[in-house]
């Protein structure tokens, strides 16, 4: 048995569901440090992942520019023909009263991802050069994780499934090109979260800060 | 008092509390977690110096929060399913539909697939949640049958799930946004839609306000799982 006195501070970490008091050591790459009481990953580092979750945070961005303004949904039905792009869709409720759900709606499936992934090449981009973390990185990386829940690209990109079956009986439908974008972006984003351990990333910029 | 390794670390040399002992919490040893970085500090540090966030060892004023946003959720799902979620015009008339409505809708026009999406996002993920919310606030108090772990997952799930009940407000904004083919059809957004999408909203907060700390504290005592 270790005693606590015996184990310095920085070397400890804490389960953030739990509370579970843990000497942190890192698991073999591609492996997984649970937290002992409640499974919760604490540390899970990959091969070159500070490279590899940039280059995805850039490309989710970049992406994202994109799908934003080209057209992503378009109708026909007797003649008449609408299209539509994401921006569009998040400013369906600014006529009257619901203004303020366009603001939410766009803020949820294009600003918050988008500023997320800002943030989190301010903060990777010094460190996979090797150089010192940019001025206010730890700010950058707390606000990143704060806005995570926030950030529901992913689920707008079901609503858009149910809602092409929804108009299927009313009209032809016409897949635009921000559409194949969005479902590429979603997926680059779901594969960055699993590359990406924040505990690595923490402990990267508290070297850098010393 | 012993420290644990981490499982899955695979260091040598230190003796893990998995076996014979529980893990103790990083209060018990007069320490205070991040809960965003998980770095530990001495108890009464008000930042973590790490990552900036605001230390707290237990927040004992976040029940209240728990609840506030708990019944402000509350509120307005009432609203949202009693008020039009969509208002289709055509040539003629208009239709309104409401959440459930909706869902019926699509499910005797076959897609049931899609029908039960709808169901599962807006009717049975947040009266679940209000449910779940609930009990776990309410398990903290007092001595409790269900185990620590079992709770956990709960939470887990109610964190994981929530956010997805977003889906609902997310296909009216598209259908409104594009089917708009002049006096043929158009769709417009119901006031169903601002109230739904408040009450996700506030569930969300109501269970990040939560802190799943306190459902161990309480079972400090029990057998370690892992």
């Amino acid at each position: 048995m270790t005693a606590i006195a015996e184990v310095p501070i920085e070397t400890l970490i804490a389960c953030h569901q739990c509370d579970a008091l843990h000497r942190a050591a890192e698991p073999p790459t591609g492996g997984k440090a649970r937290c002992r009481r409640c499974g919760t990953v604490l540390i899970a580092p990959r091969r070159g992942a500070l490279v590899r979750v940039l280059a995805m945070a850039i490309t989710v961005a970049v992406l994202m520019l994109g799908a934003t303004f080209f057209p992503f949904l378009g109708i026909t039905a007797a003649g008449v023909t609408n299209e539509s792009s994401v921006f569009d869709a998040a400013l369906a409720f600014s006529a009257g009263p619901m203004v303020g759900l366009s603001i939410a709606v766009a803020a949820l499936i294009v600003f918050v991802p988008l500023l997320r992934m800002l943030l989190l090449i301010y903060v990777l981009g010094p460190l996979a050069a090797g150089r010192a973390a940019a001025p206010q990185a730890a700010w950058a990386f707390r606000t990143a994780e704060a806005l995570r829940p926030w950030s529901m690209a992913e689920i707008f990109l079901i609503g858009v499934a149910v809602a092409l079956v929804k108009v299927a009986g009313l009209a032809t439908v016409v897949l635009g090109p921000a559409f194949w974008m969005f479902v590429a972006l979603v997926i680059v984003a779901v594969l960055k979260d699993g590359y990406m351990c924040r505990w690595s990333i923490w402990q990267a910029l508290e070297r850098s800060a010393r | 008092m012993p420290v644990v390794d981490l499982a899955g670390a695979g260091t040598v040399g230190a003796v893990t509390g998995a076996v014979t002992g529980a893990a103790i919490s990083a209060r018990d040893a007069g320490l205070v977690a991040c809960t965003r970085c998980t770095r530990v500090w001495p108890q009464g540090q008000a930042r973590c110096g790490r990552c900036g966030s605001r230390l707290r060892s237990r927040d004992l004023h976040s029940m209240q929060r728990v609840w506030a946003w708990w019944a402000a959720g509350l509120l307005a799902y009432v609203p949202a399913n009693l008020y039009p979620m969509l208002r289709t015009h055509t040539l003629f008339t208009t239709q309104e539909n409401t959440i459930v409505g909706g869902a019926v809708e699509l499910a005797a026009g076959g897609s049931l697939g899609v029908a039960a999406v709808i169901l599962i996002a807006s009717v049975a993920i947040p009266v679940g949640k209000f449910g779940a919310i609930a009990f776990l606030a309410i398990s903290i108090h007092g001595r409790q049958r269900h185990s620590g772990h079992r709770r956990h997952r709960l939470y887990e799930m109610v964190e994981f799930v929530g956010r997805w009940s977003m889906i609902d407000v997310f296909v009216v904004a598209i259908l409104s946004a594009l089917v708009q083919l002049g006096s043929l059809v158009s769709i417009r957004p119901g006031p169903a839609a601002v109230t739904f999408a408040l009450s996700v909203v506030f569930t969300m907060l109501s269970a990040q306000s939560f802190d799943s700390r306190l459902i161990f504290d309480q079972t400090g005592q029990e057998q370690d799982a892992a």
